[in-house]
């Protein structure tokens, strides 16, 4: 017999469910912020043109307000699920993780020209192989306890 | 951006409650000042002191001397000029349209503001007078109006010169007038793509041929990118008869007051340091401007201190850098610079007042007054001392920011005080 599943509005997932169509686009578009933010360090330390550094900077404020977004998305799941570990507690710690060294690098961002270098391009890099695990992980979660899906 | 906005205040609150470099409480003056190494932590230290009215306070002077507002309601006083018959032009005004860059500029440009006048930009020159002498300027009329944020006021052989923030424009002038004739005359354009320091301080020479006008930075330290700092950072001598120019000296950050020493013709000026390097760096000074001289902005500061946030380097330009002739202490934001006369009195005679706005990227704030420099000989000879205080109350509040300051022959110092909107007058008694 198919679980009978209550009225869930379709921006919400299930509980322990993978991240529904709104949570997924708010955590999969932090990927290419942060990795844009990085793009644009990598460019700003290669030619001093500081309109990098400010693309870089506003790539980073997008990239926190998407996964703050996502961050409050996986903390609703983590509560809302059953067993409050495994795959829903890693993608909230690994999203937490990467959320306040984000912001640390905001700040470091915010510094004048090259005092943003290179802590900042340190800090970019960083931030970006984490968006890209945590994503991975976040959304490769499985629905537990569904018949038929194993 | 407002979730980030909003994180950024309560850490900027964190930051600021909790820090641990506020700096000292004494500000390194002088020739020679003690240099800490560069320090900033993840925010600049902000500490924005909130407005409060004077009411029946006024500024303290020293015993001996009085204060009076001789006039209120102004539309932001910056500059005075005393004119020969003894009235007052007061420029009134607001520039600069910096685009906001980053998240940064939209954050601080918020906090700042809450340190500022609401009041707005006034364009304009008024004109006070004290026909009967008794001290009570009764007369407040608008001499001239539709300006662009003037600052820098010259008069020389019946002009009066006006350095608005994006041109030197010029009055026909006779005296008594209480209004310009006609609309003035632009001598040349000065540089004002951006002005994120918009101020064009002024002086002239005694003969009246050259105008020396400050132009200030782009930039903090060149984070709006080299490009827009051509023409910036330097004083101008301007021909007022041939409309040319040329760069006079360069690598001065924000040249925000200028004057000529009356006894030895040299020009002196008052320059804003840079930010974001801690408490006690880098100092404000008052320099003695040499024709040609270079002064490290932004490559360097006191000299051949490296700023390493400047890229692509410039080992030539630190190696050619002059030290300035007097620290005024970091973050006080010197915008005002008279020389003094005997009629001051006599412990105020021989010097320079130095209006001083006041700071924001220091936890223990500095400035908000108006100093004394004694000289010798046309140069700085001792401590400074102060001469108008009182700006913040004792709760930390500030009821006013002084900017420009001048001696009026007749034995008065005049203070623009930009955010009670009124100018203050300090004689000694007699």
């Amino acid at each position: 017999m198919t679980p009978v599943t209550t009225a869930t509005p379709a921006y919400r997932s299930q509980p322990g469910s993978p991240p529904g169509p709104l949570h997924a686009i708010f955590l999969a578009g932090t990927v290419p912020l942060f990795v844009g933010a990085l793009l644009s360090d990598i460019a700003y330390s290669n030619t001093y043109q500081i309109q990098w550094s400010n693309f870089a900077s506003w790539l980073l404020a997008g990239g926190e307000l998407f996964a703050g977004i996502a961050l409050l998305f996986a903390l609703v799941n983590l509560l809302r699920a059953p067993r409050k570990s495994g795959q829903p507690l890693t993608y909230f710690a690994l999203l937490l993780i990467t959320w306040v060294l984000g912001l640390v690098n905001c700040f470091q961002h915010a510094k004048d020209a090259w005092a943003v270098m290179p802590a900042g391009l340190v800090l970019s890099v960083i931030v970006s192989i984490l968006i890209c695990v945590t994503a991975w992980i976040g959304l490769s979660q499985r629905i537990p306890h569904a018949g038929g899906v194993k | 951006m407002k979730r980030l906005s909003t994180l950024t205040m309560i850490g900027v609150a964190l930051l600021v409650s909790a820090c641990n470099d506020k700096g000292g409480d004494t500000l390194a003056h002088g020739a020679d000042p003690k240099l800490p190494a560069p320090q900033r932590g993840l925010l600049p230290s902000m500490k924005i002191a909130e407005p409060t009215p004077w009411g029946d306070q006024k500024p303290t002077v020293p015993e001996g001397y009085s204060v009076t507002a001789i006039a209120g309601d102004l539309q932001i006083p910056r500059q005075t000029l005393v004119l020969p018959n003894g009235d007052i032009l007061v420029a009134e005004g607001r520039g600069g349209n910096a685009a906001k860059l980053k998240p940064k500029d939209v954050i601080a440009g918020y906090i700042k503001a809450k340190g500022n006048t609401k009041v707005k930009s006034g364009n304009r020159l008024t004109l006070l007078r004290d026909a009967d002498g008794d001290g009570k300027y009764e007369l407040k009329t608008v001499f001239a109006d539709n300006l662009n944020a003037p600052y820098g006021l010259a008069f020389a052989d019946n002009k009066i010169y006006v350095a608005n923030q994006d041109a030197l424009v010029r009055f026909d002038y006779s005296e008594g007038q209480t209004a310009a004739a006609a609309a003035p005359t632009t001598i040349t354009q000065l540089p004002s793509e951006i002005n994120h320091h918009w101020t064009k301080a002024m002086t002239i020479s005694p003969d009246g041929r050259y105008v020396y006008v400050g132009i200030g930075s782009n930039s903090n330290i060149t984070e709006r990118g080299m490009e827009a700092e051509v023409d910036r950072a330097m004083v101008w001598q301007i021909d007022v008869n041939t409309r040319t120019y040329k760069p006079y000296a360069t690598g001065l950050r924000n040249p925000t007051a200028l004057a000529m020493h009356p006894e030895t013709g040299q020009l002196w000026s008052v320059v804003n340091e840079r930010d974001e390097l801690g408490p006690d760096l880098v100092p404000d000074y008052l320099t003695s401007v040499r024709e040609g001289g270079f002064y490290g902005w932004p490559y360097s500061y006191w000299g051949q201190n490296v700023d390493p946030r400047v890229k692509p380097e410039n080992p030539k330009k630190v190696a050619a850098a002059i030290k300035p002739d007097y620290s005024l202490g970091s973050h006080v934001a010197a915008l005002g610079l008279s020389f003094s006369q005997p009629v001051m009195g006599a412990k105020f005679a021989n010097g320079a007042f130095v209006g001083e706005h006041g700071s924001w990227n220091r936890a223990n704030p500095v400035g908000y007054k108006v100093i004394f420099v004694p000289f010798a000989g046309g140069r700085p000879a001792g401590e400074p001392i102060d001469f108008v205080t009182g700006f913040r109350d004792a709760n930390g509040k500030t009821r006013g920011r002084p900017v420009g300051v001048t001696v009026d022959p007749k034995g008065a110092l005049i203070v623009a005080d930009d955010l009670a909107n009124v100018v203050w007058r300090v004689t000694p008694n007699r």
